[in-house]
């Protein structure tokens, strides 16, 4: 099953969505490290741990959205909203939450 | 008299338009029917028009917000009231003369002594950076304001900045016009004056400004769908963290819509993608103001907030992968995952129980802990709260609510569990009225509006007016009884025979002659007077109970006063003596011009499937005679709702038609003629040409 899922999977997503998946794979993976420290060292700096954790977390959403907006799958839902406005979106969400970890960190 | 004969010669299309345009324009702005078409030239283009009466209105409400909150310090001073506000100013106070960080940082070692108390970690801070920030602006601008002035009129300018975010959210709700007035509503309703006039700095006065914000800019996101309007959304939440404890409604109202929205199967991508942001950066911007902390992820109150966001993703993440596999494929992973989740929630479960992260959270027992039960504000409401802080809102309020449901889309989802669960809460504690007021105040407006569009209104008799105004001769006469003739000469401009004047009886009675006798007799007036055309007014269609019928008897008694020969009025009633308009009426009821031109077709209509055709609303009956024919009249309007009628009186006819047959030769009689000459041969012809030759 999983198998012909994976076929499926590389033969019909777009080269760009490709990439943004690996993106996510990698942030998932971090996410992952991040999780086992937490519980099998310690908790104590807990605001720098949420604030990677958060970080983590904003980051693979907002990819996720990106993913979905510019699918052209998707075009239906999303009237008025380009590619390029999408990204944008993404730089500027992104900015917004790495701006707000920085503080949460210190 | 040069601008209506210029009127009378543009094509009828765009006068009309202009005619009604301008009588429209005057209405509240931005009418949901369509608009006229724009017409060349700047100042008539009604968008423009639109905008600037938006504009004015919406400056206009802000006004009278502003003004009615300012009673206390016209009559007294510029001065702080209530209890909370002083600390609050205090605060303010030490912000703006120490400095941000000093502020934040700040342990007060002149409350609570010997305590102290650190006042950066026990203070929601928005409202104290609000008024320093304003404060600090203004001073740069040279404007010297002392920060106790800013402190007094700040509340009165956040309700004119709270009536624009609420015309922003109802107005993407439903429409302009709905908005503007429930910016007007929200100006100067009493539930929210009484906790934001002047003098009263309290976290209220701007916390309600950042709720509606806020919930104009989720309305947006979920409706477009885009990231940018989510992260405006973010920052208007942290806004609204920082000013008032209130947020936790925001954090539970929005994850209960994404819910509701799951469960009436109306998931859509724009919705993932604007809970997923707003939760994650949301939660992320509410840790960062002290008092707040760790909260959100550790309260039962915030947990309604994770769990919806945990639900989206797993149905979105389902959903994704429903369109690559095969539904075989889908239902084994499925089960499994179904099955994962729940041998999750059941180890989560015995963890939870097992710490005691449970027992945290429910602070809303309130009646067990006296401080909080002993505040008055915190008491129960009283109808008579309700009455006096909505006003009549209160009552409009569930008819717009329906109408929400009734036209039910995303966002109207959202609006309806706002008010379902600010009814809730405001009936606990007298204080949340204010968390009801303007969702009251939007549902309101949008009742309001709804009553104005819907096509209630009928406009008969101006349309019938207008259309004799461009169709008719500008010389031509009209006919009609005497109460319409000032409307006709005002609207129509056409000539009148009778009108409400009233000085000439004789006259009125040759018209009531005219309506009351059979079409032949009526013409023959009409012909005399130089007739054009007939109005009447006619309201069987829609039960309109003042139409002409109704006049009638009073025409005929005029008319019998006059000509008391022609005119009587026991032959318009039955042999029983009543006035009725069905099979059993009068004959000459039944043929007379007035009843024919009333229901001339009306015979073919049929109202309703429970009534037959013909039945007239006003009296109630079916009409007796529904074949009507008319020799010297013909149809030339009938308005909308059949309300006027216009009859054109046709001219004389070039021939007149013969009242008898005309004379038939017929060879049967010559042929009898001859067989008693000849001979009885039978009464068969032989040859016509030879029967005079005898037989052969």
């Amino acid at each position: 099953m999983i198998s012909s899922f994976l076929e499926q999977y590389m033969s019909t997503t777009l080269q760009c969505l490709k990439l943004l998946d690996a993106y996510l794979l990698y942030i998932l993976l971090t996410r992952a490290l991040q999780l086992s420290y937490c519980l099998l060292l310690r908790t104590f700096p807990f605001n720098s741990l949420l604030s990677g954790f958060m970080s983590c977390v904003g980051s693979f959403i907002l990819a996720v959205c990106l993913r979905i907006e510019i699918n052209p799958q998707n075009k239906g839902d999303f009237q008025g909203i380009s590619p390029e406005r999408a990204f944008t979106d993404f730089l500027f969400a992104s900015a917004i939450l790495h701006l707000v970890v920085m503080k949460l960190v210190s | 008299m040069a601008e209506p004969s210029a009127l009378e010669s543009k094509p009828k299309a765009s006068a009309g338009g202009g005619g009604g345009g301008g009588g429209r324009a005057g209405s509240k702005a931005g009418g949901p029917g369509p608009g006229p078409a724009p017409l060349a030239g700047g100042l008539s283009q009604p968008a423009g028009w639109q905008s600037l009466l938006s504009f004015t209105i919406l400056f206009l409400a802000w006004l009278a917000g502003f003004s009615s909150r300012l009673f206390a310090v016209i009559r007294f001073e510029s001065i702080i009231h209530e209890f909370d506000p002083w600390f609050n100013y205090r605060s303010t106070h030490h912000l703006a003369s120490h400095g941000f960080y000093e502020f934040l940082n700040w342990f007060d070692e002149r409350a609570w002594y010997p305590l102290g108390r650190i006042v950066g970690g026990t203070v929601y801070p928005g409202l104290m950076v609000t008024a320093g920030l304003i404060h600090w602006i203004l001073n740069m601008l040279n404007i010297t304001v002392h920060i106790r002035d800013v402190c007094v009129f700040l509340a009165p300018i956040f309700s004119g900045l709270t009536s624009i975010s609420t015309f922003l959210l109802t107005r993407e709700l439903w429409n302009q016009g709905a908005g503007l007035l429930a910016a007007c509503f929200i100006a100067i309703v009493p539930g929210y004056i009484s906790r934001s006039v002047a003098g009263s700095f309290d976290n209220e006065g701007i916390a309600i400004f950042a709720l509606q914000f806020t919930y104009y800019l989720w309305v947006k996101s979920v409706k477009t769908g885009s990231v940018s309007w989510t992260i405006c959304c973010c920052l208007s939440y942290f806004y609204m963290v920082s000013a008032w404890g209130g947020y936790v409604f925001i954090i539970n109202l929005i994850p209960l819509h994404v819910f509701v929205l799951l469960l009436m199967q109306r998931y859509s991508k724009r919705v993932y993608i604007a809970y997923s942001t707003f939760y994650i950066v949301g939660l992320i911007l509410s840790m960062q103001i002290p008092f707040v902390g760790f909260q959100p992820i550790r309260t039962s109150e915030h947990m309604a907030a994770a769990g919806v966001f945990a639900l989206i993703q797993a149905y979105a993440f389902l959903q994704y992968l429903r369109d690559r596999l095969t539904k075989q494929e889908f239902q084994t992973l499925f089960f499994l995952g179904v099955s994962l989740a729940a041998g999750a929630v059941f180890l989560s479960v015995i963890y939870l129980t097992y710490t005691g992260e449970w027992h945290q959270g429910w602070k809303y027992a309130k009646i067990h802990i006296p401080i909080i039960a002993s505040v008055s504000e915190h008491q129960p409401t009283t109808w008579v709260s309700f009455f006096f802080d909505l006003h009549i809102l209160v009552c409009t309020f569930p008819a717009g609510l329906w109408f929400c449901i009734k036209n039910i889309n995303d966002e109207r989802v959202f609006v309806a569990l706002y008010a379902i669960s600010a009814v809730y809460f405001a009936g606990v504690m007298v204080r949340l009225m204010l968390t009801l007021t303007p969702v009251v105040c939007m549902l309101s407006a949008i009742a309001f509006s709804n009553v104005f569009d819907t096509r209630n209104i009928l406009d008969d008799f101006r349309e019938a007016y207008y259309w004799l105004r461009q169709n008719t001769d500008e010389h031509a006469r009209v006919m009609s009884w005497w109460d319409y003739g000032y409307q006709i000469a005002g609207m129509a401009n056409r000539t009148t025979l009778v009108d409400n004047n009233t000085w000439n009886n004789s006259h009125i009675a040759l018209v009531g002659k005219a309506m009351s006798s059979n079409e032949t007799a009526a013409y023959k007036i009409m012909r005399s007077l130089d007739v054009d055309y007939v109005l009447i007014i006619f309201g069987g269609v829609i039960g309109y109970s003042g139409d002409d019928i109704n006049k009638f008897l009073w025409m005929v008694r005029i008319a019998e006063g006059e000509h008391p020969k022609d005119i009587r009025e026991s032959d318009y009633f039955t042999p029983q003596g009543e006035f009725r308009v069905d099979k059993a009426g009068s004959p000459t009821l039944l043929n007379c011009l007035m009843y024919k031109m009333s229901y001339y077709r009306f015979g073919e209509m049929q109202l309703d499937f429970r009534t037959p055709p013909g039945f007239d609303r006003t009296r109630n009956a079916e009409i007796g005679n529904k074949d009507i024919k008319f020799k010297h009249l013909e149809e030339a309007f009938t308005s909308e709702h059949w309300l006027v009628r216009i009859y054109k009186v046709k001219q004389l006819q070039n021939r007149e038609t013969l009242d008898h047959k005309p004379r038939v030769t017929n060879i049967l009689s010559k042929q009898k003629y001859l067989s008693k000459k000849v001979g009885s041969q039978g009464n068969y012809p032989t040859k016509v040409g030879s029967g005079l030759s005898g037989r052969w």
